[in-house]
């Protein structure tokens, strides 16, 4: 039975890469002396810590705690003492540090106490919850919080697609994955498909990976599953873009800034199937990922990997060579450069790409662009880079808008077949940055405004609402005045006065009543 | 300085290569050129390449830029083949060392260098010449008239007499024939200018033309609408026109391999940077040129009409574009 | 000549009712130009210009009342928005009103704090919690840092601490330009 498959604009077919890393088995990776564990390592908020220095946690306590909707727990990732909770360098371009959990494992591997999960009699919203409190997130690389997209749109959900195409070179986590544990990705699967209730589940793997597939279909006829097909794609970057993905199989194009939901389609990554399998069905939380070590090493593996441990620990494993100058997280084509080689690996590291001036030597000088248009045919949105890029570079913000600058997925297709060298994602991150930077600045400063303008009416209103009540004050007093002694005409324009007046017409009264009661008293016979 | 950042894969493609590519898709044209025309136009390629490199170079020094990086781009040699095959083989070597000039220092650096020249400029040289020297740029050699060292020392100061030297080319032939009265095109077209199916000699130039720029097309240097547009636009004009006033006009095959229609659809009009760079915008852009090129051929005051359709189409360029943006992943409406 | 008279005046009239018409029909509420001038202010509401606010600082601009380069927090780039909004030659900041500083928010020490709420009556856009003899603290992402609950402090036990990028408000730098030619 051959699916109809779509394809998508553009994309490139770097050489792969992958067959090294593929020919050992998952590894194991000894305990390091400390791992840095850091509390934001999802989209969304940043969580709040749950531990101080000198506690001792156990394996799968949770450490950090999702301030808000957006936000996932982190866990210890082996049990031992907090050394320090403290900002460390983050695995992050900037280079910048972020809160950490520092910790010193015991080796002893005490876990919390788990259970299964009795997830389909769970409330949706509970189960919701318990995923967000294991800190499952998106493990393509997006680190999306998987329980915001555990809920299906309006219209319920039509296609639940697995993404393991894994179309960047070197990157073969998910190929092994699924090699070594096709059955509990499915049972993942099944899982989503559940809870989001998909009438279908499309497991979508770039056709490079025979082996792959293989064990994918072998675990899909032994567990006799429904509703499920494993199909393979053409291999061409970036098939494994979720959108693109989406489109292949189902020939719906999701826009930027909508919901695939919105249009009957979900779609999580093989390695979160597995996780989500892992939690519900043994009750342990989020704590390691498959992490590819390739590169510049002697042997390229993939290796099991606790968040924390620094991804030296690892590329030392895989035989790291002395030359090395760099590690990039992620694939060649949209990975990120590390500030040092001691950075944690954390719930984004895909991979370690153990990078040399060999191996990635630096490009050529920047040229001009000659408007040829190569960028263009292999942009996968469909966007004019070199449009996008003028005006980038101008600085002009408003017009790299107006040609969909954030549409742009970063996929590095575009800088990839530039004859001129330009790095054009470079000027489109930098782009978007800067706008975002201007949106949260206007957003401030229009806060700033209104809450300026509130601060001002209510002290305006609270001196009326004084000159109101000494307003009635007088009133009452005027009043007062009126009703004991005709007297007082006082300008009735002029609350003082009135006031004044009442106070010497009280004065008046009061002597008047006294020269009576003394006069009463002359009067008294002796 | 370069980019530390993704992707750290880049493929092996450069504007030389580009460029490189472009020059070795002329070699057709070329030797068939020599074969037919003689060796003037290969005198011209050199003058032309020579003045190229000094002007960019210097340019280049002015402009204070990396000179090894730019000169090696081999933007200027383009500019200055495609001057030298649309000049007149004959020319004196002032001219096309004038108009490579021009088009090296005010048409491309004076805009702001590669990439940035709103003209073409190789036809931006070819109309300011043949504005300025409206007869010296006529003046053409008919197929295996005139031997190598006769054009030799015609471009190096030779004694012109214009009617002993020159044959009219077939455009020019057209022109003159059919302003006199009684003009029969058919009678026209049995005369020396014209060949089998086009100009005598420049149908297999055109030829050549067509077998590099398919060689271009095959490469992925240049996509099909331009050359598409080009010829398509032009044939079907032409093929109206000639089936209205069969006496006027002539029919489509002649048009196309005629003057510099083929350099035109494959090298002149898919120069990039001057050209429209959207899909739908290209075959605006390439049918707008093939309107006003036969246009131009038939009503308008000079010869060939390829290098002012080309300069007015670059005018509308940037509208083009602008209008032409294709709909981006997701809001297509389909 | 009668003619050519009465078409003008007849033209005169119906252009003038046009021109009347249309000034009641798209009459523009408030003056745009003094919330353009606003909108490119950027809200600290901290006086330094002189002016009780941004919004008086942009209608005295508006006005011509005030120059241009009078708002240190706005900086240069503020400056430079305005001239080409106003069409007005750019100009440095003025020293007299104070000079550019990064992005500060303000910060409590909690410990000495007594709980006087003279800051919180000083702050112009109500970032500061707290009652009469309770402590007090800075809701900083509301803070705009305009220093003027600063000096109203009687412990000072309020300082500026500058804000510093974290890897979410991390910009990408402007990609590195081309080589030039060494001299």
């Amino acid at each position: 039975m051959l699916r109809q498959l779509f394809r998508f604009h553009g994309g490139v077919k770097p050489a792969t890469h992958k067959t090294d890393s593929t020919r050992l088995p998952i590894g194991r990776v000894p305990l390091p002396a400390e791992l840095i564990v850091p509390l934001h390592q999802n989209v969304g908020g940043t969580p709040y810590p749950l531990v101080a220095a000198g506690e001792s946690v156990l394996k799968g306590q949770r450490i950090g705690a999702a301030e808000d909707p957006f936000s996932s727990a982190v866990h210890a990732p082996t049990s031992g003492r907090v050394i320090a909770v403290e900002p460390c360098v983050l695995p992050h371009s900037s280079g910048l540090r972020g809160l950490c959990v520092r910790i010193e494992p015991d080796g002893a591997e005490r876990w919390i106490e788990t259970a299964a999960l009795a997830w389909r009699s769970l409330d949706p919203d509970e189960l919701r919850d318990a995923i967000r409190d294991a800190g499952i997130v998106g493990l393509g690389g997006a680190v999306f919080p998987s329980h915001r997209k555990l809920r299906s749109g309006k219209g319920g959900l039509d296609t639940l697609v697995i993404n393991g195409a894994e179309c960047e070179p070197f990157i073969t986590c998910d190929d092994m994955q699924m090699r070594e544990h096709a059955a509990q990705i499915l049972r993942g699967a099944t899982v989503i498909q559940q809870m989001l209730g998909a009438r279908q589940v499309l497991v979508g793997i770039e056709d490079n990976k025979p082996e792959a597939i293989a064990a994918m279909n072998a675990a899909l006829q032994a567990a006799a599953l429904q509703n499920i097909e494993i199909v393979a794609v053409p291999t061409r970057y970036p098939t494994g873009g979720a959108k693109q993905l989406i489109r292949i199989l189902t020939g719906i194009e999701v826009p930027h800034g909508k919901r695939s939901t919105q249009f009957g389609v979900q779609c999580f990554n093989t390695g979160t199937a597995w996780a989500i399998a892992d939690f519900v069905e043994n009750g342990r939380p989020l704590l390691s990922r498959i992490v590819t070590v390739a590169g510049n090493v002697e042997q390229p593996r993939n290796y099991e990997v606790l968040f924390g441990t620094p991804m030296s620990h690892v590329a030392e494993l895989a035989g790291m060579q002395p030359d090395t100058d760099r590690f990039i997280m992620g694939g060649p084509m949209m990975g990120f450069r590390m500030p040092n080689f001691d950075v944690p690996v954390v719930k984004a590291t895909n991979c370690i790409l153990v990078g040399s001036p060999a191996l990635f030597p630096s490009p050529r000088p920047e040229m001009p662009c000659i408007r040829c248009g190569e960028c263009a045919r292999a942009c996968p949105t469909d966007l004019q880079p070199f449009e996008m890029y003028w005006h980038a570079r101008a600085k002009n913000f408003g017009k790299a808008q107006e040609y969909h600058l954030f549409d742009c997925i970063e996929c590095g297709c575009c800088a990839y077949v530039c004859p001129s060298s330009i790095p054009l994602v470079d000027y489109f991150r930098f782009a978007k940055s800067e706008v975002w930077a201007r949106e949260q600045q206007k957003n401030a400063a229009d806060s700033a405004r209104v809450r300026f303008d509130f601060r001002n009416e209510r002290i305006e209103r609270e001196k009326q609402e004084k000159a109101e009540k000494l307003a009635a004050k007088t009133a009452a007093a005027r009043a007062a005045a009126q009703s004991t002694q005709e007297t007082a005409p006082a300008a009735e324009d002029d609350p003082k006065k009135a006031l004044i007046a009442a106070a010497m017409a009280r004065a008046k009264a009061q002597r008047e009543a006294q020269a009576q009661t003394d006069a009463a008293q002359d009067k008294k016979p002796e | 300085m370069t980019s530390l950042n993704s992707p750290y894969l880049r493929q092996a493609n450069s504007v030389t290569q580009v460029m490189g590519e472009v020059l070795l898709a002329l070699l057709p044209g070329v030797i068939v050129y020599v074969y037919i025309f003689g060796i003037g136009v290969l005198i011209q390629i050199l003058l032309a390449t020579l003045t190229a490199l000094v002007c960019e170079a210097g340019m280049l020094k002015i402009r204070s830029k990396p000179l090894g990086l730019y000169l090696g781009d081999l933007s200027a040699v383009v500019t200055a083949w495609l001057i030298a095959l649309a000049f007149p083989p004959i020319g004196p070597w002032w001219l096309v060392v004038a108009g490579t000039a021009l088009a090296i220092v005010v048409a491309k650096h004076l805009y702001g260098g590669l990439g940035q020249n709103p003209f073409n400029p190789a036809m931006a040289a070819y109309a300011a010449m043949i504005v300025s020297f409206p007869a010296l740029m006529s003046q053409w050699p008919g197929a295996g008239q005139l031997g190598g060292a006769a054009q030799a020392a015609l471009i190096f100061g030779g004694e012109r007499i214009a009617d002993a030297i020159t044959g009219a080319t077939p455009l020019d032939a057209l022109r003159t024939g059919l302003h006199a009265p009684n003009a029969q095109l058919i009678e026209l077209m049995r005369s020396q200018a014209f060949g089998a199916f086009g100009g005598r000699g420049w149908e297999w130039v055109s030829v050549g033309f067509l077998i590099g720029g398919l060689y271009l097309l095959a490469r992925r240097i240049i996509t099909w609408h331009v050359p598409l547009a080009f010829a398509g636009g032009l044939v079907l004009i032409a093929a109206i026109a000639h089936l209205l006033a069969p006496l006027r006009y002539p029919d489509a095959l002649f048009e196309l391999t005629a003057g510099a229609a083929m350099l035109g659809a494959f090298f002149i009009l898919t120069d990039p940077v001057s050209g429209a760079a959207t899909p739908r915008g290209k075959l605006i852009y390439a049918g707008g040129a093939a309107i006003l090129t036969w246009i131009i051929r038939h009503f308008g005051g000079y010869p060939d009409g390829v290098a002012f359709a080309t300069l007015l189409m670059n005018l509308c360029v940037p509208l083009i574009d602008m209008k032409t943006q294709p709909p981006v992943f997701g809001h297509k409406k389909d | 000549m009668l003619a050519a008279l009465l078409t003008m005046t007849l033209l005169a009239l119906l252009i003038g009712a046009a021109l009347g018409f249309a000034a009641v029909k798209f009459r523009v509420e408030g003056d745009p130009l003094v919330d353009k001038i606003d909108a490119i202010l950027p809200q600290t509401q901290c006086g330094q210009c002189g002016f009780p606010g941004c919004k008086p600082y942009a209608t005295a601009i508006a006005n011509g009342e005030a120059e241009i380069n009078q708002c240190p927090p706005g900086g240069e780039e503020g400056i430079r928005k305005l001239a080409d909004l106003l069409g007005r030659e750019f100009k440095p900041l003025n020293a007299e009103h104070g000079a550019e500083k990064p992005k500060a928010v303000a910060y409590i020490d909690e410990s000495t704090c007594i709980g006087c709420t003279l800051c919180i009556q000083a702050c112009p856009v109500d970032a500061i919690v707290g009652a009469a003899k309770q402590m007090h603290t800075i809701v900083a992402p509301l803070c705009t840092g305009c220093e003027l609950c600063v000096a109203p402090c009687p412990v000072d036990c309020i300082t500026m601490e500058t804000v510093t990028d974290t890897a979410t408000t991390w910009k990408w730098p402007y990609p590195v330009i081309s080589i030039r030619a060494a001299h």
